[in-house]
């Protein structure tokens, strides 16, 4: 993948399995948000092969069932946290008398109601992205790509919202995509996929990738694995 | 293209700017406020308040529409919702029409409100059918918004897409026959005047003031402003791209 005049994302392959959830880890600038683009389809340039529940990336039939949350919350700061939603659930085409309830359900579900109606662009930081998140969780998308969504957020919320993501897997087999750089959160989700520079690192369950490196933590594997990289690298 | 979308997303434009009464106050007031001052300014000349104040009327819609909507697609195109909207089983159509739609419906508010003060208040004399005037300010309103969207695609910032006002309107301001008439104008500029559609809108307010029928000449004129509207928001729909670098 090219973004202007770098090559990005070089010599990539991954499978995620479905109704799981899958972290994506690597430090800042590695390609995360790239690779997702990638993946809902809004990223040009994009050579090889990227099949999405069986259709290649960004196909029409695809846009109602994937669900995508940008880095930088990708809502209307004025319209109400309601409005928003309602706006995006009809060109999602939630029939009318569907809409209220799901539009609801979302709010409930990043613990929202009682901001409802208040203008989005009012809202703290961490309240804004939530609006954005809750507007992924519309409808029934079987992928969802979820670009940082606990970014700015206290533990607990934190939390709440990792148990979310797994009742969606577990409840309604939704398949999940999170990036992340907090390598705590990794410990959450079945597997990872651990990128540096564009490239793969490993792609593993958390378990299989402490004990592989003989470390305690996803994030002593990754500070491992990195090291590893490196020295390959100067030795070449 | 499905109409409950484009729907959906008018009432979403209007909703947004329903929470900026400012925005609104400015919109609709200020061409009135400017054709009074106009009429103070042609104190000693009623016969040229007529044909300039009407040339206005076809004005304010294009303009206006224009800077609004420019503005309004470059923040959509820079906070990530357009890009998130076209994810998603949106139509290219629908966003465009929706965006014409709202902003028709508020050219039709404004264009009420400033041909009602002219003819009334300002005792502008028009021998035509003030449906004539609404038919040609709402066309006229959609050019606004066509050009807005298509010339938003070439902006990077806010800064660079109010500069477009001058590059994009004021030389057909110039050139409309606001200031001269077409006729008179060295040939090339006439010319180039022929090809600029605010120059039929402002030939058919001239019209409608003259004539009590609307007459063949009325016709050619909104159908080259509707035609170009049309053109432009193809264009504009051509600069939607789903995937971006
Ligand atoms: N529009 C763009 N044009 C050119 N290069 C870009 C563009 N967007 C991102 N890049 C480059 O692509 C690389 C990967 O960016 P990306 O946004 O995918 O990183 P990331 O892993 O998501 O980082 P972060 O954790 O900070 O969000 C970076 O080196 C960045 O500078
Ligand atoms: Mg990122």
């Amino acid at each position: 993948m090219v973004r202007g005049s770098r090559t990005v994302i070089d010599d990539l392959s991954f499978d995620v399995a479905p109704a799981t959830v899958t972290g994506l880890l690597g430090p800042s600038g590695c390609g995360k948000s790239t690779l997702m683009r990638a993946v809902v389809g809004t990223q040009a340039k994009v050579t090889g092969t990227l099949d999405v529940l069986g259709s290649p990336a960004g196909a029409a039939p695809l846009r109602a069932s994937v669900g995508y949350v940008t880095q930088d919350p990708s809502v209307y700061g004025d319209l109400t946290a309601r409005q928003n939603l309602d706006y995006y659930a009809s060109v999602l085409g939630i029939p009318r008398r569907e809409r209220a309830d799901q539009v609801t359900r979302a709010l409930t579900d990043v613990d929202l109601m009682s901001h409802a109606d208040a203008l989005t662009g009012n809202l703290s930081g961490g309240q804004h992205s939530r609006v954005s998140l809750a507007v992924a969780l519309l409808g029934s998308p079987r992928l969802l790509v979820l670009d940082e969504p606990t970014v700015g957020l206290d533990p607990v919320l934190r939390r709440d919202l990792w148990d979310l993501f797994h009742r969606l897997a577990a409840e309604r087999g939704t398949t999940l995509l999170i990036s992340s750089h907090v390598m705590d959160e990794a410990d959450r989700c079945q597997s990872l996929l651990l990128m540096r520079s564009g490239r793969l690192l490993a792609a593993d369950t958390p378990q299989a990738l402490r004990t592989r490196t003989g470390t305690d933590s996803v994030e002593g594997a990754f500070l491992h694995l990195v090291d590893e990289a490196r020295e390959a690298e100067s030795n070449s | 293209m499905k109409p409950s979308r484009t729907l959906a997303t008018a009432r979403r434009v209007l909703r947004q700017l329903s929470h900026d009464p400012r925005t609104i106050a400015l919109l609709l007031f200020v061409p009135v406020l400017l054709l009074v001052l106009l009429y103070y300014v042609f104190d000693a000349d009623r016969r040229a308040f007529d044909s300039i104040g009407a040339s206005l009327l076809g004005i304010f819609p294009l303009v206006t529409m224009f800077l609004v909507t420019s503005i309004a697609t470059l923040r959509e195109r820079t906070s990530g919702t357009l890009e998130r909207l076209l994810s998603m089983p949106l139509g290219k159509g629908d966003l465009i029409a929706g965006y014409a739609l709202a902003f028709g419906v508020l050219a039709i508010v404004q264009a009420s409100i400033a041909t009602g003060v002219a003819v009334w208040l300002l005792d502008l004399n028009f021998a035509g059918s003030p449906w004539l005037l609404l038919l040609i300010a709402l066309l006229d309103a959609i050019l606004g918004t066509a050009l807005g969207l298509f010339v938003s695609a070439f902006a990077a910032s806010e800064f660079q897409v109010v500069q477009f006002m001058p590059a994009v309107i004021f030389p057909q301001l110039l050139l409309c026959g606001l200031f001269a008439p077409r006729d008179t104008m060295q040939p090339v500029l006439e010319y180039i005047s022929n090809v600029l559609p605010m120059s039929y809108a402002v030939d058919g307010m001239n019209e409608v003031l003259q004539h009590t029928d609307a007459t063949g000449d009325f016709v050619r004129d909104i159908a080259i402003v509707g035609g170009s509207a049309l053109l432009v928001l193809f264009l504009g729909a051509a600069t939607l791209r789903r995937r971006t670098a």
